[in-house]
């Protein structure tokens, strides 16, 4: 038997400016054991709720996660609104839809970007931020923020977009999209690319259930799991299919992503052409009371929220379960058997975002 | 078809130029709303304090009796809370973005507004004091 080394990776490492450690147990140049550490960058911002009143929260929660930040923030005001018991209007959840997927198109664009880094094709990496560039021009020119967009608010949206700019995004989609396409190709069709990432740290459908896999990386194993489905913000209105691939691997959990992007840019399309006009907010009295488990879909998967008010300006006890952590146990689990060299990617491949996971 | 995507990508990038730009020498990109930095009018505002208790962040210090408005630029978040909240358009949110700094920037204003002299009424008025 071959003799067994153990190697640190992390908590800096080549593959993401992101602190999490994990010890690696290797017989020659394969992974037999992976230990994940967590814990570098824990900032307190649940208990934060008890000295910010609660609609100044959502900027808090806004800041979770630099990259699902607006989702961060909807769950937030969506589970405050449903413990005080409040209508928002349907251009709101619109313009929220809008903005979700806008985060969406973002983030998967980034993370396509990251993985061809993490496989060392740097040209396909700077074409995928490229492209991410034109979705983040047209959250800054709608709401005013690149990646933190502060415009969810308790009650409704801050910001309206109106119907010329509305006109104006869903033209450009067209070419947007055939770009995507030509992304997408090399993503799935390069020889390259593909003997790379075909096979490569698979999970099962059932590895996936049990571990509590979410997001992409559970529906890559075929789980149909995706929150949108239950019809939260516009989405009940627009009807949504989740994409699931099936093999497990690498290569499943890329197309998934790339899959996604077209699906959310055919939301922000349906969403723009059935926009209702009418008020973006509504008036917002009195303290919140009472308890909620709030629920939304990631770009990386399902965020729960459970929000605790005693009646007063500030909650008495916010949880957040980001996606990353539930992911961390099917990381676990696809790392053994992979060669060394593969690790950067089959770690990447899960979308890590540690700022969220300790929050 | 590899290829032909490739000669595609290689002759945009041939006549396209850099996708990205030399920031701080040339500014970043802004959009018409984009949240850039506050800016303060000490000419009309009456120090009613609205900005500073409705800033998240705390960034906004008013002092009413020294007739003082400070704003922590390294605080500031850019939400626009305070700009939303002031009922006397002395705050504006400008496009461009703070410059880079190396030091802790706290800016002081000295607020100058003077209340109207009231229609007399009363031959005593007290105006005085408004004006430090
Ligand atoms: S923009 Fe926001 S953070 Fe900055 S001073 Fe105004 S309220 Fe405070
Ligand atoms: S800036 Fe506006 S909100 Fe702030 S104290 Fe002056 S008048 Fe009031």
């Amino acid at each position: 038997m071959p003799e067994r080394i153990i190697v640190p990776f992390g908590p800096q490492h080549p593959v993401l400016p992101e602190p999490i450690h994990i010890d690696l147990v290797l017989e020659d140049e394969k992974v037999v054991e992976a230990i994940p550490s967590i814990g570098y960058i824990h900032r307190g911002l649940e208990q934060l709720v008890q000295k910010r009143e609660y609609p100044e929260f959502v900027y808090v929660a806004e800041r979770i996660c630099g990259i699902c930040s607006f989702i961060h923030s909807l769950c937030y005001c969506q589970g405050i609104e449903k413990i005080m018991e409040i209508e928002v209007p349907d251009r709101a959840r619109y313009l929220r839809t809008i903005w979700s997927e806008y985060s969406r198109l973002h983030s998967h664009l980034l993370w396509l970007g990251l993985f061809a880094d993490s496989m060392g094709f740097e040209n396909l990496f700077m074409r995928s931020w490229r492209l991410r560039e034109k979705v983040l021009d047209v959250l800054e020119d709608t709401t005013g923020g690149r990646v933190i967009q502060g415009t969810c608010k308790v009650g409704g949206v801050r910001r309206d977009i109106g119907q010329e700019k509305l006109d104006e995004i869903h033209r450009g989609l067209e070419s947007f999209e055939e770009e995507c396409r030509d992304l997408g190709h090399v993503f799935l069709n390069d020889t390259t690319v593909k003997n790379r990432l075909r096979g490569l740290g698979v999970l099962s459908k059932a590895e996936a259930y049990d571990l509590g896999a979410v997001g992409p990386t559970a529906r890559a194993s075929g789980v149909e799991m995706d929150h949108r489905e239950t019809g939260y913000a516009a989405y009940g209105d627009l009807g949504f299919k989740p994409v699931i691939e099936t093999a497990g691997d690498c290569y499943a959990r890329c197309a998934v992503r790339l899959r996604e992007v077209h699906a959310s840019i055919d939301l922000v399309r349906r969403a723009i052409e059935e926009m209702p006009e009418g008020p973006i907010d509504v008036k917002v009295r009195g303290t919140p009371e009472g308890e909620y488990f709030s629920r939304a879909e990631q770009p990386r998967g399902e965020v729960v929220y459970y929000l605790r008010g005693d009646g007063t300006k500030n909650l008495s006890r916010a949880r957040i379960r980001t996606p990353t952590l539930t992911n961390i146990p099917s990381l676990v689990k696809m790392l053994p058997g992979v060669q060394l060299a593969d690790v950067p990617v089959v770690v990447l491949s899960i979308d890590p975002c540690i700022s969220c996971t300790e929050r | 078809m590899g290829i032909f995507q490739m000669t595609k990508t290689v002759l945009r990038n041939l006549s396209g130029g850099p996708a990205t730009r030399r920031y701080p020498a040339v500014a970043a990109r802004k959009g018409p709303i984009t949240r850039g930095h506050v800016v303060f009018n000490p000419a009309t505002c009456r120090s009613c304090g609205i900005c500073s208790r409705r800033c998240p962040s705390g960034a906004i210090n008013l002092d009413k009796e020294a007739n003082f408005w400070e704003i922590d630029r390294m605080r500031c978040i850019a939400c626009g809370e305070c700009v939303e909240g002031c009922q006397f358009d002395s705050l504006t949110m400008e496009q461009e973005y703070f410059p880079p700094v190396v030091d802790r920037v706290v800016e002081r204003y000295h607020i100058t507004y003077v209340k109207p002299e009231k229609p007399a009424k009363k031959p005593k008025e007290e105006g005085a004091g408004e004006n430090a």
